[in-house]
């Protein structure tokens, strides 16, 4: 866990004392809608279908225990019970009052959380590996840098009216769980020849209306000149990227207008005029840093425990084990991800009740902490593979331990139109309906890895561009229509899916993923072969078939 | 609109002067870009002091030969969302290290203030007489800063590296 020191917290106090004046100012009418619009973007906050909605960053998606309840105090204080984690490391609440948002955002700046630059054009939460510290094979812990581009993007004064918003992520392993390549900055931390330590950056990706997989803008740039190097990244797109079109206003479109080369070569220019500056990293701030990283006093425990190995001969908790715990870094210790995805629910909601108990089944198990990844699960990144089963048992009362991670209902999808004010269609009922119909736990472990995306607008925020299966809701007649795509992924070998041919009703849309499945069944060379290999190899066009063999086209 | 400048209410010595109107031979002034780089060297000769308006789609380096004959370089946020004037003026101060009036012009609403303090600006036209009332105390806001720029005040990973060294010292 990051510890905030007393700067960290005078800051974010600073934050909350000032959007407290700015909601007076809008209560009392001194400041337009208009006006206060991006001033409440700044601070997370949206104006939505039924209320305001509340976005509080998550950074690099850490949580300690008392961070997490406090989270459940706010979800119940102010909120109706519950909140719902988003695909990038943030959880939102739903039905704040503007009048109440100040107390809310106060309450939560006591235990270091805030809400700073959630929404708006300007940069927006840094994002990391779930499993940052923890996961086997790692380079080093990204939180570390994640920290320093928290600290360095945090009411930056030339770069909080950018063109469009902004966003980072960093992985540290050669599994991306971050989703690098569908950010604008994509940070992958490496050691250089010499055994420095430095990132490939890349540049330009993103998802929305034109989705883009980022590009190398540079294969090694050392730790030490990071921040200069993101500054110059910025201050060209600050300069050049368009602002006469929102839909044209994110760097990719700068990148792909510019062509790779040419936009590299006008950060390189401005990059060599600041590499020296005040930016400069040095060591000693580097480990200043990674000091406030505590991490737990581990034991020496045993890999295969008698707990673990007579839990074993019940089938219920080998299912959850066997896609819910991962390796670990320190022998005897498991990762364990929690499914917030039960059958029939909607995707990344959690209730205050499960928060206060996952706080303090952390606080037993998992040394006070807790993540947050972009999967909309959560995990528990220290946990004793001695007290799997006992966790286990603790997280079925909770209603936490659906046994599909990774499976074809752990389902990625965006509020939809059942909340937000850009939404054409609907998102958690699909997503709901596929969790009933892969309910099957069998069937499930018989289909394998597979990831759906379901987004309610073109915006994407339910990533279905780099679903294994994507669904995109759009409007066709003033009735909800959905687009299918198969073949995307956000992972190393990120890329944008197929289309797989005319859009769907609402009520088609279950049935055409489980006519796509059972195609993938019968095409699938082996049975391990994943579905995204099986669409990489054989392409759109059987499925296509399979689809539209039996529907009319419309 | 009032003109906030050493952090207060001021009464602006400098005239807008439209491009189609004659120059006065004395007295400040502030003119378009365009018209300045017509014949900048003209207007360096002129009596009293010359300031530009310069427009936040135009590379600034091409002011940088005129910086040091310039009394004003007026930067422009034609809505508070295009915040382009804060890499002109960070150029400006910190690259270029022009040290006359930088002035912010345009949509200038109080919640602007701090970045445009640290981005270099020293001037403001303020829209709402409101918020150029409420400027001491707004700039005040803030005391953590996590950006080096070329305003000076020192950054949180700074000051926490002198604390730890003042703490080392004294153990």
């Amino acid at each position: 866990m990051y510890a905030y020191d007393e700067l960290d917290r005078t800051l974010i106090n600073e934050r909350v004392s000032e959007f407290r004046d700015q909601v007076k100012r809008r209560l009392s009418g001194e400041l337009t809608e208009d006006e206060f619009k991006m001033l409440r973007l700044q601070n997370g906050v949206y104006l939505q279908l039924h209320a305001y909605m509340l976005r509080v960053a998550i950074p690099y998606g850490t949580l300690s225990s008392k961070q997490l309840r406090r989270l459940a105090h706010v979800a119940r204080r102010y909120d109706r019970g519950y909140g719902h984690f988003t695909t990038r490391q943030n959880i939102q609440f739903n039905w704040i009052k503007l009048a109440e948002l100040p107390d809310a955002l106060a309450d939560l700046a006591e235990v270091g959380i805030h809400a700073m630059q959630t929404s708006g054009n300007n940069t927006r939460n840094v994002t990391s590996d779930q499993w940052a510290g923890v996961a086997p094979g790692e380079i080093e812990d990204p939180r570390i840098w994640s920290e320093l581009l928290r600290q360095y993007t945090t009411l930056h004064p030339e770069f909080s009216f950018l063109p469009r918003k902004f966003k980072f992520a960093i992985t540290a392993s050669a599994h991306d769980r971050a989703a690098i390549k569908i950010h604008d900055i994509g940070l992958r931390l490496h050691r250089n020849a010499d055994g420095e330590t430095g990132f490939e950056v890349l540049v330009g990706g993103g998802l929305g209306r034109t989705p883009f997989i980022g590009k190398t803008i540079k294969p090694f740039v050392h730790g030490h000149d990071l921040l200069s190097y993101v500054e110059a990244i910025l201050r060209v797109y600050n300069q050049y990227g368009r602002r006469d079109n929102i839909y044209k206003a994110r760097i990719k479109i700068l990148v792909h207008e510019l062509g790779i080369e040419k936009f590299a070569k006008e950060v390189e220019e401005e990059w060599l005029q600041m590499r020296g500056s005040a930016l400069a990293i040095d060591d000693s701030v580097i480990e200043d840093i990674r000091s406030r990283f505590a991490y737990p006093a581990y034991e020496k425990l045993p890999h295969m425990p008698d707990e673990l190995k007579k839990a074993a001969h019940d089938p219920h908790f080998e299912a959850w084990r066997k896609n819910s715990v991962a390796l670990h870094k320190v022998s005897g210790y498991a990762i364990v991800t929690l499914s917030l995805k039960p059958v029939g629910g909607p995707p990344g909601d959690a209730t205050a009740n499960q928060m206060d108990g996952l706080a303090d089944l952390a606080d037993k198990y998992s040394f006070g902490e807790i993540r947050v990844g972009h999967e909309q699960n959560l995990a528990l990144p220290h946990v004793a593979r001695r007290d799997l089963p006992a966790l286990w048992r603790s997280l079925d009362k909770l209603g936490l331990a659906t046994p599909n991670v990774n499976l074809v209902s752990d389902i990625i999808a965006c509020p939809g139109l059942d909340y937000c004010s850009l939404a054409n269609a609907r998102s958690i009922p699909i997503a709901q309906e596929l969790t009933r119909r892969f309910a099957n736990h069998d069937t499930a472990n018989l289909i394998g890895r597979l990831h759906i995306n379901i987004s309610g607008c073109i915006n994407a925020c339910g990533h279905h561009h780099v679903g294994h299966i994507g669904i995109l809701g759009v409007e066709k007649n003033g009735e909800e229509f959905y687009q299918i795509t198969i073949g995307g992924r956000a992972d190393e070998n990120a890329a944008v899916g197929t289309l797989i041919g005319p859009a769907v009703p609402y009520g088609e849309v279950a049935d055409v993923v489980e006519d796509i499945v059972e195609a993938y069944l019968a095409l699938r060379a082996r049975p391990d072969e994943l579905f995204v290999d099986t669409v990489k190899r054989l392409g759109v066009e059987p499925f296509r078939e399979r689809v539209y063999a039996t529907r009319q086209e419309r | 609109m009032p003109l906030v400048k050493n952090g207060k209410i001021t009464a602006d010595a400098f005239v807008c002067v439209a491009d189609d109107a004659p120059i006065p031979a004395d007295g400040a002034i502030l003119i378009s870009a365009a018209r300045f780089l017509d014949d900048p060297e003209a207007l360096s000769r002129r009596g009293g002091p010359t300031g530009v308006i310069w427009p936040n789609n135009r590379d600034v380096d091409d002011l940088v030969p005129y910086l040091d004959r310039l009394a004003v370089v007026a930067l422009v946020f034609p809505t508070f969302r295009d915040g382009r004037a804060y890499s002109q003026a960070r150029l400006l101060r910190e690259r270029y290290a022009y040290r006359g009036e930088m002035r912010a012009t345009g949509q200038v609403l109080r919640d602007q203030f701090v970045f445009m303090l640290r981005a270099g600006f020293d001037a403001f036209e303020v829209k709402k007489a409101s918020d150029a009332e409420a400027f001491a105390s707004t700039s005040k806001r803030y005391s953590v800063f996590y950006q080096p720029t070329g305003d000076g005040r020192i950054t949180a990973l700074h000051r926490r590296m002198q604390l730890r060294h003042s703490e080392s010292a004294s153990q």
